[in-house]
């Protein structure tokens, strides 16, 4: 490349003087603009007081919490019961009455072996002493009165706290070793009892097995098919709940529903009269779209919590929440589609002398409607998931459910089982709406 | 429109072609009345679900809820005002019905900011910080879903993917667990909020990139540009303008998520509406109501307006756009 004269650079700087003498805001706009931005987050950090809540923070806790999202854990009380160790289950007990467990075997001397990463890893507990087994090696813990004692020389997997010891086996789990029990702690991967919870008589049977029973000719139960009896012990699990959970989602999918077609229904006429071209009365069109700005801007919070007041909990509330936001919502948008339509279908029609309804239906309506059915499609879909946010102030719904098990802080497997059921329901419902509208308007327009 | 009468002295041909247009016509309407039908039916069935599975029937309920709102009317006007600015007032009895003035945040001895609207900039706060977090995040990852961009498509699949499950995460489980590790406060609003605009604003943002004119891209691809210099000088330049006006699109949205979030646990205005509504504290629910209506309207007009400016007058799909 040569270096250009300086002639020539002139007239270049003269000629594209926009490119050579940029205004200062459009040369360094981006970087005031960043550095703001940055001021801000820092002003917001001190605002909302971040460092310290994340200092404060249980983040103990919160490992936990994920764990339990995808892994469960049991955790009976060894209680020391007149030389033996006795197990005591908590009322969520994963375990039926009496029911083999592989890794808490009793022995015939009335002490307990519980395991926790193969034969390396287990617990030797008897009511005087407890040999703790890390990576193969025994460390006896003795058992007095006054409490449990560690040996000297222990790895960092064991801790004397006090009169307790503490043992700790990462994931598979930890104890908690005293003078009067041993609380044992076993974490395994994926959901307790999904299927049965332990009191149904069909507990321990697993999927495949199920499957089997389905197509089996002797009945478990002689009042019914075993279809019937499996479906109705897995809707009726205590555990999980999965009938009250569907029923649940079921409501929520109502409430988007009904609230969205309510919506559409009356927004249709409305918005006529909100369009400027097709009702030719200043005052109305405006007092029509103050209207609809009005319930669209009182937040579906406000309408969700008014109407909870009003009809109870449960889905009326919140499809009266959605049904006013969205009457406005779609009002506005279906006025601004029928603003731009062609008004050459029209006049063909009036000047063929067809009255102001007829006009209307076949001048207006077939130009709008791909567009007025693909926005509500729109609408429905979002709904699905606005309906799950609004069920939790109140209106009910997996919402509400799903507010409950996250209330309890040790459902998290639940809060993870719902969460799936409503990605998988959003996720078919927006194929779903996706493929009509794309019928309705063309790939290309959404 | 099939109404047309049999005009006279069609030909053999004509007469064929009128009769097929017409059953044509008529197997069309019987579609429509037919699907007409069944989604008037279904919206029966689930009207009829939803009233059983209430805690209060309809029609039951419905004078309950005249009643509720009859009832619910402030004393007189001005408490209205009294609640939003914290001033005393005249039926303080003790209770915290008529207690506005407890609430009051002082910033120095004698000037404070009034509850309500304190609880208002937090809730503004928290969905302005999440669209700038949001949106950030969003900004950097767009371009890896970008067809016109990205060739490998296990990146593009990997990106789409993530996106849609942000979107379609259920804000409150976010907010629920981390209110559970860090106690209630907006920290919690700000990472539901902001994880679900990603989802959200990724995919518009990808979108627009894909449509984006290829012509500057090549331009610099000839001069041996890297793809970091062709993403910066070729498509961001020419993107920008729709990106922001996405992002205040979102804002506006956010605005109302954020009150939303607020009130199962990420603090702000959402918060104290579902207490004082709760509670049956008139006065203070119209004044919370009104300042909420009032901000809405101005957030929305003023990014309306900054839009416009941006991007001129674009059929914007509004507010639902992207939800």
């Amino acid at each position: 490349m040569t270096a250009i004269s300086a002639a020539e650079r002139l007239r270049l700087e003269k000629k594209f003087p926009d490119v050579f003498k940029q205004s200062f805001f459009k040369r360094f706009g981006l970087l005031i603009g960043l550095v703001l931005t940055v001021v801000y987050l820092i002003f917001c950090y001190f605002f909302f007081n971040v460092g310290p809540a994340f200092q404060n923070g249980k983040w103990d806790r919160a490992a936990i919490y994920v764990q339990d999202w995808y892994s469960w854990r049991a955790q009976p009380r060894l209680r020391f019961e007149d030389g033996a160790v006795v197990p005591q289950w908590s009322s969520r007990g994963q375990y039926a009455q009496g029911a083999t467990i592989d890794w808490l075997t009793p022995q015939a001397d009335g002490s307990m072996v519980a395991t926790f990463n193969g034969d390396a890893n287990r617990l030797d507990i008897s009511t005087t002493q407890v040999d703790v087994y890390v990576d193969g090696v025994a460390y006896p813990v003795t058992i007095t009165a006054d409490g449990a004692f560690a040996p000297a020389d222990v790895p960092a997997a064991i801790v004397q706290d006090r009169q307790k010891v503490l043992v700790n086996y990462g994931f598979a789990g930890q104890a908690e070793i005293r003078d009067n029990q041993v609380a044992v702690q076993r974490r395994f991967f994926g959901w307790a009892n999904f299927l049965y919870d332990p009191k149904s008589p069909l507990w321990g049977n697993d999927l495949f097995s199920s499957i089997g029973l389905v197509f089996s000719g002797d009945r478990v139960n002689p009042d019914m098919s075993n279809a019937q009896y499996v479906l109705n012990q897995w809707l009726n699990n205590q555990a999980w709940q999965h009938g009250d959970i569907l029923i649940k989602l079921l409501q929520t999918l109502v409430m988007a529903f009904v609230g969205t077609l309510l919506a559409t229904l009356i927004a249709f006429p409305l918005a006529f009269i909100a369009a400027r071209n097709i009702t030719q009365n200043r005052p109305s069109n405006w007092f029509m779209k103050r209207f609809f700005d009005f319930l669209r801007s009182v937040d579906m919070l406000i309408w969700a919590l008014f109407f909870t007041r009003g009809f109870g909990p449960g889905p009326i509330p919140g499809i009266a929440a959605i049904f006013f936001t969205d009457t406005g919502a779609l009002g506005k948008v279906y006025a601004e589609a029928l603003e731009n339509v062609d008004d050459k279908q029209r006049e063909g029609m009036q000047s063929v002398g067809a009255s102001p309804l007829s006009v209307n239906r076949y001048g207006v309506v077939p130009q709008v409607l791909p567009v007025f059915v693909s926005q509500s499609l729109y609408f429905w879909e979002s709904n699905t998931r606005s309906a799950t946010v609004i069920g939790a102030v109140g209106a009910g719904g997996i919402g509400l459910k799903l507010l409950e098990s996250m209330g309890t802080n040790s459902d998290w497997d639940k809060v993870a089982y719902m969460v799936l059921l409503i990605l998988l329901v959003v996720f078919i419902f927006d194929n779903i709406s996706n493929a009509i509208r794309s019928r309705l308007i063309g790939p290309a327009a959404h | 429109m099939a109404d047309i009468s049999e005009p006279a002295g069609l030909s053999p041909a004509s007469a064929t072609l009128l009769r097929h247009y017409r059953a044509q016509v008529m197997t069309r309407r019987v579609y429509s009345i037919l699907i007409g039908l069944g989604v008037l039916v279904a919206l029966a069935l689930a009207m009829n679900y939803a009233n059983a599975a209430n805690s209060g029937k309809f029609f039951d309920r419905l004078p309950y809820m005249f009643d509720f709102i009859k009832n619910f009317v402030p004393r007189d006007p001005l408490e209205i005002f009294r609640a939003m600015f914290d001033l005393p007032s005249p039926y303080f009895d003790g209770s915290a019905k008529y207690d506005y003035t407890s609430a009051r945040v002082y910033i120095t001895d004698s000037l404070y900011i009034p509850n309500f609207i304190y609880q208002l900039i937090i809730t503004v706060n928290i969905a302005i910080v999440s669209t700038i977090i949001g949106g950030g995040i969003a900004f950097c990852l767009c371009f890896f879903a970008a067809t016109n961009l990205v060739g490998a498509g296990a990146v593009r699949w990997f990106m789409r993917r993530t996106m849609e499950v942000l979107r379609a995460f259920p804000e409150i489980v976010i907010a629920g667990l981390l209110t559970a590790v860090l106690s209630i406060g907006p920290i919690a609003a700000v990472v539901a909020v902001s994880l679900h605009t990603i989802g959200a604003l990724g995919k518009l943002f990808f979108e627009v990139v894909e449509n984006a004119d290829m012509k500057p891209d090549e331009g610099l691809k000839s001069v041996g540009a890297t793809w970091l210099e062709r993403v910066r000088y070729a498509i961001v330049p020419q993107v920008m303008p729709n990106f922001v006006s996405y992002g205040l699109l979102r804002l506006e949205v956010n605005v109302r998520a954020s009150t939303i979030i607020g009130a199962v646990g990420g603090g702000g205005i959402g918060e104290v509406f579902r207490l004082s509504i709760g509670r049956d504290y008139a006065a203070q629910t119209y004044a919370i109501i009104i300042m909420l209506l009032v901000t809405i309207i101005v957030i929305d007009q003023f990014s309306g307006w900054l839009r416009r400016r941006l991007v001129g007058n674009q059929g914007f799909n509004i507010a639902k756009e992207s939800v």
